[in-house]
C-alpha cells in the first residue's frame, strides 16, 4: 500500500507492507537510524518518536497508522542554533553512556520540557518511567533533564 | 524481529464505514484502536487478522464529558486523557488513580479505554474500575446501538459481547453525588501489570458517626474474580456502617470469593490474600473521599 509520512518536515511517499512497523519504516527504509529498536515489546523506550506532537513508542505502531500525520525523530531535535538543548544538557551532564536509549529518552525529555518547562525531578522521572537505560545512568538523565530545564529557563530570561 | 503476519489494512472514515466493513470482512477482520494490545499479539501470532480496520480518525468515538447526568468517555479516548481530565477526576478520582498506574506515560499516550475493556485481560485495570462504578457499555452495529451494563459485558477472559461486526463507542457512568471513590493495585515495579488490584465507589449517608453505607460497588483485577467483582462483598456493606470492622469483613468475603491463579506474578494464597487486603484499603480510601466531599456541600 502507499503511505505519506512526513517525517522532521520532509514528506516521504513510500510503497509499503501493511505489517510494515513505523520503527523499521524509519530505520530501514529511510535511513534515519537515530531512532532505536530495542526490546521490541513497547516497554524499552528507545524507540520512541513524536507522532502529530506526542511521543509514541514506534515499534507499536504501523507505518500505516503514520500515513498523513507528522512524525518527528531525534534527527529532528537539532535546528538551525545547532544541538537542541536537551542533547547539549545531556552531553554536558553526561547523561549518556553507551547511548542506546539516549534517543528515545531524549524525546521524551524535549516533549515533557515542552509540556512542564520546571519538572521537579519526580515529574521527571515519571515521564521517562516508560524507559529503560540499561547503562542505570538514570540519575544523570534525570540530572540533564533539570539542567536543560534550568538553561531554557535562564535563556528565556534573558531575551 | 518480531513481524505481524500478512494482513490488509484499511483506514475507517466513520463508525457506519467501520462496521460495514467488519460486516463486509466478517471474522477476519479486527478493528485497531492503540494497538498496544492487538499489535503484540499480532507479532507472536496470537491474533491473526487478515483485514485490520484502523479506527483512530474516528474523532465521533473520542472525548470525555458530563452529559446527560452522566460521565461519558468515548472508547477512542487515551488513557492519557483520562488521567488527564479533570471532570474524570472530580466526580470519580478512582479512574485517576487507575490510570495513573496503567503501563507508562508513553503508552498510555496511546492505549485507548476502549481498546483497554474490548482485550478483557483478566489483568486489565479499567476492567475492574468499570465494574465497580456500574459503567454502561453503549455498543454501535449495523442494526443501531445498544447499551449494555459492564457487569454483562465480559463474558470470559479476553471475551466481551462486543460482536464481530460491533463497534464500542462510548462507556457512561452516572453522576451521583455524596460519593467517593479509589483504586489501589499492587504491582511488582512501575508500569507493570497488576499482582491484584481492588477498586471502590462507595456512598455515605452522612451520620453523627461514619456514617451508614447506601451503595456500594467493587471492582477486583487479576484475581479470577467474577465478572470483576465481588457480589457478596458488596452486598454485606450496604446498610452498614462504613467502619474498619465493616471494610475488614467485607476483604474478608472478597478475598473467599475470588480465584487467583499462580503465574509469574506471584502465588494464588498471595493474590488471595491481596484481594482482601485491597478491598480493605480501597474502601478505607473511598469512604474517606466521600466524607471529605460531604464536608465540602
Ligand atoms: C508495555 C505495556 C504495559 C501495559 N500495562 C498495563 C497495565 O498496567 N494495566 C492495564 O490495564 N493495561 C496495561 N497495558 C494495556 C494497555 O492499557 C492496553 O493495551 C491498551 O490500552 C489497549 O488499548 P488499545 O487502544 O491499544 O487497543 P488495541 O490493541 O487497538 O485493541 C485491543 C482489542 O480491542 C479491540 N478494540 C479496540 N477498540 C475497540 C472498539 N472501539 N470497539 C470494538 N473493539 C475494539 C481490538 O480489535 C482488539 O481486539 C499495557 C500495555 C503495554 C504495551
Ligand atoms: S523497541 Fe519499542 S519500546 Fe522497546
Ligand atoms: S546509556 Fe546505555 S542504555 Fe542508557
Amino acid at each position: 500500500m502507499q503511505i505519506t509520512v512526513t517525517v522532521n518536515g520532509t514528506e516521504h511517499v513510500r510503497e509499503v507492507e501493511p505489517r510494515l512497523l513505523l520503527v523499521h519504516l524509519l530505520r530501514d527504509e529511510l535511513g534515519l537510524t537515530g531512532t532505536h529498536w530495542g526490546c521490541d515489546t513497547s516497554n524499552c523506550g528507545a524507540c520512541v518518536v513524536w507522532m502529530d506532537g506526542t511521543p509514541v513508542k514506534s515499534c507499536t505502531v504501523l507505518a500505516a497508522m503514520a500515513s498523513g500525520r507528522h512524525v518527528r525523530t531525534v534527527e529532528g531535535l537539532e535546528g538551525h542554533a545547532g544541538l537542541d538543548q536537551v542533547q547539549r544538557s545531556f552531553i554536558r551532564c553526561h547523561g549518556l553512556q553507551c547511548g542506546f536509549c539516549t534517543p528515545g529518552m531524549l524525546m521524551t525529555a524535549r516533549w515533557l520540557l515542552d509540556h512542564n518547562p520546571d519538572p521537579s525531578e519526580t515529574e521527571i522521572r515519571e515521564a521517562i518511567a516508560g524507559q529503560t537505560c540499561r547503562c542505570t545512568g538514570y540519575e544523570n538523565i534525570v540530572r540533564s533533564i533539570r539542567h536543560a530545564a534550568r538553561a531554557e529557563k535562564s535563556r528565556d530570561g534573558a531575551a | 524481529m518480531q513481524v505481524p503476519a500478512h494482513f490488509e489494512y484499511q483506514r475507517a472514515t466513520s463508525v457506519d464505514h467501520a462496521i460495514a466493513l467488519l460486516t463486509r470482512y466478517g471474522a477476519e477482520a479486527r478493528v485497531v484502536a492503540g494497538g498496544h494490545s492487538l499489535i503484540p499479539m499480532m507479532k507472536l501470532r496470537l491474533a491473526q487478522p487478515e483485514m485490520l480496520i484502523d479506527i483512530n480518525d474516528l474523532h465521533e468515538l473520542g472525548g470525555i464529558r458530563v452529559e446527560g447526568g452522566e460521565l461519558r468517555i468515548g472508547a477512542m479516548a487515551r488513557h492519557s486523557e483520562l488521567l488527564g481530565s479533570a471532570v474524570a477526576g472530580e466526580h470519580y478520582p478512582m479512574l485517576h488513580d487507575a490510570e495513573r498506574v496503567i503501563a507508562d506515560p508513553v503508552v498510555r499516550n496511546r492505549g485507548t479505554i476502549g481498546g483497554s475493556v474490548c482485550q478483557a485481560d483478566p489483568s486489565e485495570d479499567l476492567s475492574g474500575a468499570f465494574t465497580a462504578l456500574r459503567a454502561t457499555a453503549v455498543i454501535r452495529g449495523a442494526e443501531g446501538v445498544r447499551s449494555v451494563p459492564m457487569r454483562a459485558f465480559f463474558t470470559g477472559p479476553y471475551q466481551t459481547v462486543v460482536g464481530p461486526a460491533e463497534i464500542l463507542a462510548e462507556l457512561r457512568i452516572p453522576v451521583r453525588p455524596g460519593g467517593g471513590s479509589a483504586y489501589v493495585k499492587v504491582d511488582r515495579r512501575a508500569g507493570d501489570w497488576a499482582v491484584a488490584a481492588a477498586a471502590a465507589a462507595l456512598w455515605l449517608e452522612p451520620g453523627p458517626g461514619p456514617g451508614t453505607i447506601t451503595d456500594v460497588g467493587l471492582g477486583l483485577t487479576a484475581v479470577g474474580a467474577a465478572g470483576f467483582t465481588a457480589v457478596a462483598a458488596e452486598e454485606f456493606l450496604r446498610g452498614r456502617p462504613a467502619t474498619e470492622e465493616t471494610f475488614a469483613e467485607a476483604g474478608r468475603i472478597a478475598a473467599e470469593h475470588c480465584r487467583p491463579v499462580a503465574d509469574q506474578r506471584g502465588p494464588a494464597d498471595y493474590k488471595r490474600h491481596l484481594a482482601g487486603e485491597l478491598t480493605v484499603r480501597t474502601l478505607r480510601r473511598a469512604a474517606a473521599r466521600a466524607r471529605a466531599r460531604g464536608q465540602e456541600a
